[in-house]
């Protein structure tokens, strides 16, 4: 017998998801809620037909202040380019350029600091990392007492503005400091669903009065952790440890869009003769023939018969009414419309190389 | 006359002459969470006690369907490739997933009744 003591952190909404009836599961080292009781299925369809909160808390906040330009040391995009008021997606690299995590900085309107966001798993390394690689420069203040939370759907705008009057003329990928239910926020025209939406950090002790309070509105439910992987999939978006890791490249995880144009002139980055030099593989989107859908690790075969790949992440998708997924093929066959066989418990499934994102992004841009 | 049973991976097995329909149970179902695709097994296969049988997803996960006991396949619920959801809402019902015609009613005996799952299940 094994005892291991593993201790949940738990984010400022915790009693929040218990009193709302969430199945908790463990998460990146923190108590999450993975579904509530309307379940994951109607809760994927309600943040695409209304709106869905997010308890994103676990995620890694900090402030960057002194030469944030630095931390181009770290990631191929371009953070000195930033202007305020905007908020940036980027890579942070290795050493030997391969993919440490993805995570989002923004500059506020007047102020000198890097407002950033890493994700939960990776966050003690990626500031580790940060604080280690940019001494001297710059110095990183995580914020683990802050809280985080995503406003995701049609109705996000309408519903946000009633609490944070002229939120709505931010648009997407902008980022500013607001008053949220009366409580100071940092809200930002992003998320991870593909919706238009928001994510408004707080400080912990206001996350509950402005959580609740979007919560009462009638367009609001809360989403756990499952329908933000559906989501979020269907969206084509990376989940970091499954879809990119350290074994992978910007260029192999079809991530150059995140790199700066003055970086790939420059290549000034960790790794910039491979990852601007040929792919030997690609991250792709795949779209199953049947109802079946391929998990992640399903193998990827040619109409030959080779494995020429693996999926990295794969479900089914609720709007989309048909199984999905994302992998890496060898470079040849990362073409639109390729078809190639999923190898399911044995069989061969025919797929087919697909554009992503599955369901069309309706950010307000 | 008809007669239920289940097994410790929380299917449910009904007798009705020499033929057996088989599900999985209310707790299975709400464990799994939303059923997306099932995967059944053709007829006439033969299956052994405690043999994959069927596949059922879920928005979550794959789960095997195992025989609760040996036979043959004689039917299979095809609704359910067009309407997975029946498993969800009537799990023990028109959420079947196949029959067997069995071949050692003996095996069928030795599964739990349902006051013994409903312990079993209470104690998980």
């Amino acid at each position: 017998m094994t005892l291991t003591t593993q201790v949940l952190r738990r984010t400022p909404l915790h009693a929040l998801h218990i009193a709302l009836g969430a199945r908790m599961v463990p998460f990146a080292g923190y108590e999450m809620p993975v579904q509530y009781p309307a379940g994951v299925l109607k809760e994927h369809l309600h943040t695409r037909e209304k709106a869905g909160l997010f308890d994103v808390s676990h995620m890694g906040q900090a402030f960057l202040a002194g030469d944030t330009a630095a931390l181009e040391r770290l990631t191929p995009a371009d953070v000195a380019g930033l202007k305020e008021g905007m908020q940036r997606y980027g890579l942070l690299l290795t050493d030997a350029g391969t993919i440490k995590d993805d995570f989002m900085f923004s500059r506020l309107q007047g102020e000198a600091d890097l407002y950033v966001v890493v994700n939960a798993d990776t966050k003690e390394g990626d500031f580790a990392l940060i604080a280690g690689k940019l001494a001297g420069a710059a110095t990183l203040t995580p914020r683990p007492d802050r809280a985080l939370l995503a406003l995701q759907g049609p109705a996000a705008a309408a519903v946000l503005e009633r609490h944070s009057p002229g939120i709505s003329e931010l648009t997407f990928m902008k980022v500013g400091r607001a008053t949220v239910a009366g409580c100071p926020a940092i809200v930002s025209r992003t998320g991870y669903t593909g919706e238009d939406g928001f994510e408004i950090s707080l400080e912990g002790e206001d996350a509950e009065k402005v959580a609740r309070t979007l919560l009462a509105e009638a367009e609001v439910l809360p989403i756990g952790l499952g329908a933000r992987d559906s989501l979020r999939l269907e969206a084509g978006l990376c989940l970091y440890g499954h879809d990119i890791d350290e074994t992978r490249n910007p260029a192999e995880a079809s991530l150059m869009w995140s790199v700066g144009k003055r970086r790939k002139e420059a290549k000034d980055f960790p790794g910039a003769a491979a990852t601007l030099g040929p792919q030997a593989i690609k991250r792709v989107g795949l779209r199953p023939d049947g109802r079946a859908p391929a998990r992640e690790g399903t193998e990827i075969a040619d109409k030959t018969g080779r494995i020429i790949g693996k999926v990295t992440s794969g479900g089914f998708g609720p709007s989309l009414n048909a199984p999905m997924a994302m992998g890496y093929v060898e470079s040849v066959f990362a073409v639109n419309g390729t078809p190639v066989d999923l190898i399911v418990r044995g069989k061969a499934l025919p797929a087919t190389i697909s554009p992503m994102p599955f369901v069309p992004h309706t950010y307000r841009r | 006359m008809s007669e239920v049973r289940y097994t410790d991976q929380h299917e449910w097995i009904r007798l009705e002459g020499d033929e057996a329909t088989v599900g999985i149970t209310k707790y299975a179902a709400e464990s799994l969470g939303d059923v997306v695709f099932v995967e059944l097994p053709p007829l006439a296969k033969t299956v052994t006690a405690g043999g994959e049988a069927a596949v059922v997803e879920s928005v979550k996960a794959a789960s095997d369907i195992y025989a609760p006991a040996g036979g043959t396949v004689t039917a299979a619920n095809s609704a359910l490739e067009k309407e997975p959801s029946k498993v969800n809402e009537d799990p023990e019902g028109a959420g079947w997933f196949f029959k067997l015609k069995l071949a050692d009613a003996g095996e069928f005996a030795k599964l739990m009744d349902a006051a013994a799952y409903a312990k079993f299940v209470e104690g998980l």
